[in-house]
């Protein structure tokens, strides 16, 4: 039995204090938060930091010895750029330990006014190769990479081989079918995207339909699914619903789903990725304390004995109980799931 | 105003796109994309096969661009980008950052409507790396656009999707593959099958996407046509069109019909029906879902 010299960072998501606080207490090494508006990818109504929530949640985080990221994550286009500038601002001036970034701009005004500044680039910047780092790195001096959800395992442990930058990688959470960062779906549907407004097929164009035979879920009048009686409807992401393509009614796109690498673990640990991300921050306190707890004590016993190690049945049947359609994968990591 | 054409995307034979491509020196257009953007699969036409396409066109008073894939994880895509960055003649057209990365230096590019560039701060950076053009992307617009063209860096044209199948996502899986039941490792090309991609309907039976290889597209044509006019007045340098399976003569036609004054904007409208199976769409250039026809229900509430 050898164990790891080098530990990996679980970051862990939290869309209001008591989550952070939750997160933290069940061991993350990082929490990552984002303030109240539409500044990042989780913009959702009742959800995020105000500047003085974001200074408690620095403080706790501080307390424990763990740190404190923050997402500004959407692109400004150009009536909102003195605003964003003024996020970034507010976050440096609270002292955030990172700040998480995705559009080209906002990351030199970052990097020219703040040099120092640990810069992280967002999963929706979209860097899916070394060359593409390398610009991030180069122009920026981007730290870390968080790598979109579309490359194999071997791809990502070949990157972390070709990059000086640190490599955060997602570990649990519901699962971005499509490249990070480009994908206009919502847009196309809603008028609201995630680049554009933090959002993916968002609540306010949501509605429900009851039917005889079930409920059927539309996005902006757009049938996404019907669901039998029996049947536990799933919120209707765009990308996750039933769809009929030749003759087949199916999920055409993605199942409801729920990404989870407690397979593959000892592989992700060796392969030198530095930190696992959750995804999640719209989730509840009861979820973040969960899946921060089954990660940690999973990354602690793969730690201890990388060659022996094996999922216990409890940490499986828990974060399954969490996944979206109480359903896992490896997604992109596996490449039979391409 | 120039009119561009941009890459075939979808997987044509071999001779479909010769034949696309020998159609296109007669043509009202001045400035073609060419290469695979969706797959690095796709081996129809080798690099060389390109280039000779290119040769014809430039001799036919054509502007070419060599465009590049939008979604790059491979070491062998990398390698692919690495030669069609160094051709030594045309320009090249980014679609993902890794290919700025490489074009930097090197003389003029053009960043492709996979960039994602929604402020000024950001065009002006990557224009003092060498880009000469920038194709806006598709989900920014009219507002936003104005913006973005009334402060852009000096010297930086505009191309602004305006008509075609939107493109508006790329993933690692392969959703024709998987249509078919087929893995991504062995999808014996079905996408082949589809010169227009393969639609997929919502259980109402309406046709909502089209899955074409790893890329989702919009099922209806985005079409900006009768927009013409004021895209012209907002000082938009080049407007794309998308190439699809039928229609190209009698839509670049009509394109150029219509910025010469020849034909009105609104005839338009039923002239290019039949190259729109599921009609059209302009919601995006209002600042809303791009899925809706904003500028017809207009006319419809005001007539």
């Amino acid at each position: 039995m050898s164990a790891l010299n080098r530990k990996i960072e679980l970051v862990c998501p939290a869309g209001n204090l008591p989550a952070l606080r939750a997160a933290i207490d069940n061991g993350a090494d990082a929490v990552y938060i984002g303030f109240r508006g539409d500044s990042n990818a989780r913009n959702f109504p009742g959800l995020n930091f105000s500047p003085a929530e974001v200074l408690k949640g620095l403080e706790y985080v501080k307390k424990n010895g763990k740190r404190l990221f923050l997402a500004i994550n959407t692109y400004p286009v150009p009536a909102r750029w003195k605003e964003f500038v003024h996020t970034v601002d507010t976050a440096v001036d609270i002292g955030v330990d990172a700040l998480i970034l995705a559009d080209i701009g906002l990351m030199r005004y970052a990097s020219r006014t703040y040099p120092g500044l640990r810069l992280h680039l967002s999963v929706q910047g979209s860097a899916t190769n070394r060359y593409a780092i390398t610009f991030y790195h180069e122009q920026f001096g981007i730290r870390r990479v968080v790598l979109p959800r579309v490359l194999s395992l071997a791809q990502v442990q070949h990157l972390i081989n070709k990059t000086t930058v640190e490599v955060e990688v997602f570990g649990y959470g519901s699962l971005c079918v499509m490249v990070e960062g480009r994908c206009a779906l919502s847009s196309f549907v809603t008028g609201d995207s995630p680049n554009s407004a933090g959002v993916c097929s968002p609540a306010h164009a949501v509605r429900w339909v009851e039917t005889p035979s079930g409920r059927e879920s539309y996005l902006n009048g757009i049938l996404i699914n019907r669901h039998k009686t029996e049947e536990v409807a799933g919120y209707p992401t765009l990308c996750k619903g039933r769809f009929r393509v030749n003759r087949h009614v199916f999920h055409a796109i993605e199942e409801p789903t729920s990404l989870n690498v407690l397979e593959i673990l000892p592989d992700l640990v060796k392969s030198g990725v530095t930190a696992i991300k959750v995804e999640g921050r719209q989730r509840s306190t009861a979820y973040v304390s969960l899946v921060a707890r089954t990660l940690r004590a999973a990354l602690d016993a793969c730690f201890a004995d990388p060659e022996n190690f094996v999922p216990s049945i409890d940490w499986i049947a828990q974060l399954k109980l969490l996944s979206e359609g109480s359903c896992n994968t490896l997604g992109a990591y596996h490449r039979s799931w391409q | 105003m120039k009119i561009s054409i941009g890459p075939i995307q979808y997987y044509w034979e071999r001779k479909k796109v010769f034949a696309f491509y020998d159609r296109l020196p007669d043509s009202a257009v001045d400035i073609v994309y060419l290469g695979e953007t969706v797959c690095s699969k796709r081996r129809e036409l080798q690099l060389a096969d390109w280039l000779a396409i290119a040769k014809q066109l430039t001799a036919a008073g054509k502007e070419v661009i060599l465009s590049t894939l939008a979604l790059l994880e491979a070491e062998s895509e990398l390698a692919s980008l690495q030669k069609i960055i160094t051709n030594g003649i045309y320009m090249v057209e980014a679609n993902d950052v890794a290919a700025v990365q490489l074009l930097a230096g090197r003389g003029h590019f053009v960043l492709g409507p996979h960039i994602n560039v929604y402020n000024n701060e950001t065009l002006m950076l990557l224009h003092e790396m060498g880009a000469k053009r920038w194709v806006i992307p598709v989900e920014l617009g009219r507002e936003i656009v104005t913006e973005l063209l009334g402060d852009r860096p000096p010297g930086l044209e505009s191309e602004l999707f305006a008509y075609g199948r939107l493109p508006l996502a790329f993933s690692a899986r392969c959703f024709s593959a998987r249509a078919h039941n087929r893995p991504k490792d062995n999808c014996d090309f079905v996408c082949r099958d589809y010169p227009d991609g393969l639609t997929l309907y919502t259980q109402d039976e309406k046709p909502f996407l089209i899955l074409n290889g790893i890329q989702v597209q919009s099922a209806v044509v985005h079409n900006l046509v009768t927009h013409l006019g004021e895209l012209v007045k907002l000082g938009v340098d080049v407007i794309r069109i998308a190439p699809q399976a039928e229609g190209m003569t009698e839509i670049i036609a009509a394109v150029r019909d219509v910025l010469e004054g020849r034909l009105q904007p609104e005839m338009t409208t039923e002239l290019l029906v039949p190259y729109q199976p599921y009609g059209c769409c302009d919601g995006y250039w209002y600042g809303q879902a791009g899925m809706t026809r904003i500028q017809n229900n207009q006319r419809q509430d005001s007539g």
